[in-house]
């Protein structure tokens, strides 16, 4: 019944590279991934992710903290410059944005949307919610109002790269995509088998 | 629409689930991971975990644990029992685990909410209350339910929410282990009162109850312990009972 991960026959690996910084559940996506036979470098080193097959950027952690410690290191520029699959996930995804109220904090511009406070409701958002109108190749194989990991609490408002809504009081980006950018709010690495799936579809672009 | 939560609660006793009444004539019944494993493919929607290991030399063993389940598991899952102080919240953070529960420790020490939560995050903590309507008035006691404090429920959860809590994990030691029924006046007070999720302990032995604790307690998720490991309860059951009669799950 348990999958012995670390014995079987690793998939390629295709150098999938998790960008390092000082943000928490790294290791969770690095987990994820190893539950799909894949074992990511988990690095910060500027060549290695710009040479990587696909690049992870995770994230649970404070926005403005965040993206002065991506400055200082000139790692906003790596990021933005990437033309390889990319996924940004949670804080990740805020990141991608152009502006978050949380610490009025410019951000790295590749999504042009703001990141807004929930003002309503029980914060953070956390949970499960389901996906609606959920669309593009991260969700290949997958059903209409599938259920994924949230814990946020701010949000970015439904614009032109949504890819999929999420509703908590109002509609939000449960996900968006631009160009070789795709970004989650939620969590894959924690969302039980559409996790997985969106992760693999990830993997497979 | 966020879906309400089904946590199985395990406890973990030198590295094994066991189980037992009230920590009494405990029954070693296998592995954390194993357990956990089949509690996700149930449709659990996360796992708790609490360590009831006495020594501290044991405790040691609970960050290996927490790491091989972080591993294995692909749901969000607590741990709780034996953090103390922050290095034990970072200890297990760094094995892997999404949450930690608190219970005693931040009744000794309040100021630990305030430092865990800083450190960590809100949503890294939640906090576990166990109370027992006392004439009237809802104590909250400490050490697994065996040392009355001075603490009233009402006031102690909304000072732990103020000083930064992510969730609340309410037993009320009235309902707990008699299966029947959540103290559903109590949870629906907290859920009003507190901004910050509501976690229902303590009393389920029916789905009429897990049904109760969420249109009447207004729980943000329910926890159960013995209807599930001993089978009385199936997860999947309960959730299309929960959503026959409109509460929003995850299916």
């Amino acid at each position: 019944m348990l999958r012995e991960i670390f014995t079987e026959n690793h998939m390629e690996s295709n150098n999938i590279v998790i960008i390092k910084y000082n943000a928490g559940n790294i290791r969770s996506v690095d987990f994820a991934l190893r539950r799909l036979g894949i074992i990511a470098e988990i690095t910060d080193d500027p060549d290695k992710i710009r040479s990587a097959g696909k690049v992870i950027f995770p994230g649970v952690g404070e926005a403005s903290g965040t993206m002065e410690y991506l400055r200082q290191r000139g790692m906003d520029e790596v990021i933005r410059q990437l033309t390889q699959p990319v996924l940004g996930i949670c804080l990740g995804m805020q990141l991608m944005c152009g502006f978050s109220e949380e610490g009025n904090t410019d951000c790295l511009g590749i999504f042009d949307s703001e990141v807004l406070k929930f003002k309503a409701g029980k914060v953070p958002h956390m949970g499960w919610n389901a996906l609606e109108g959920i669309r593009g190749e991260l969700y290949s194989n997958m059903n209409q109002e599938s259920y994924v990991y949230f814990v946020h609490s701010y949000f970015v408002p439904e614009n032109q790269f949504t890819t999929a809504a999420s509703r908590y009081g109002l509609l939000f980006s449960a996900s968006m995509k631009r160009d070789n950018f795709y970004a989650t709010q939620y969590h894959p690495e924690k969302s039980g088998l559409q996790g997985e799936l969106i992760l693999k579809n990830f993997l497979k672009l | 629409m966020l879906a309400k939560r089904i946590i199985p609660c395990l406890d973990v006793l030198d590295g094994k689930v066991v189980k037992g009444v009230n920590f009494v004539n405990l029954t070693e019944i296998g592995d954390p991971v194993e357990h956990g494993a089949w509690y996700s493919e149930q449709g659990a929607d996360e796992l708790v975990y609490l360590d009831i290991t006495a020594t501290h030399e044991k405790r040691k063993l609970l960050a290996d644990l927490v790491r091989r389940i972080a591993v294995n598991i692909n749901i969000p899952f607590t741990v709780g029992g034996g953090v103390n102080q922050i290095q034990d919240a970072d200890a297990l953070l760094s094995a892997g685990a999404d949450k930690i529960s608190v219970n005693s420790a931040v009744l000794m020490n309040p100021s630990l909410i305030d430092q865990i939560a800083k450190s960590f995050g809100s949503q890294f903590l939640v906090v576990a209350i166990d109370a027992k309507n006392v004439d009237g008035r809802w104590v909250v006691y400490r050490n697994g339910g065996r040392v009355a404090t001075d603490r009233e429920l009402f006031e102690w959860a909304s000072e732990v929410w103020m000083r930064g809590a992510g969730e609340i994990l309410f037993t009320s030691m009235d309902h707990d282990g008699v299966k029947t029924g959540y103290a559903c006046k109590e949870l629906a007070m907290l859920s009003d009162t507190l901004s910050i999720p509501v976690i229902a302990s303590g009393g389920a032995g029916a789905p009429e109850h897990f049904l109760d604790a969420f249109k009447y307690g207004k729980a943000d998720a329910a926890l159960a312990a013995s209807v599930f490991h001993y089978n009385e309860i199936s997860i999947p059951d309960l959730k299309k009972y929960l959503h026959e009669n409109n509460v929003t799950v995850r299916l």
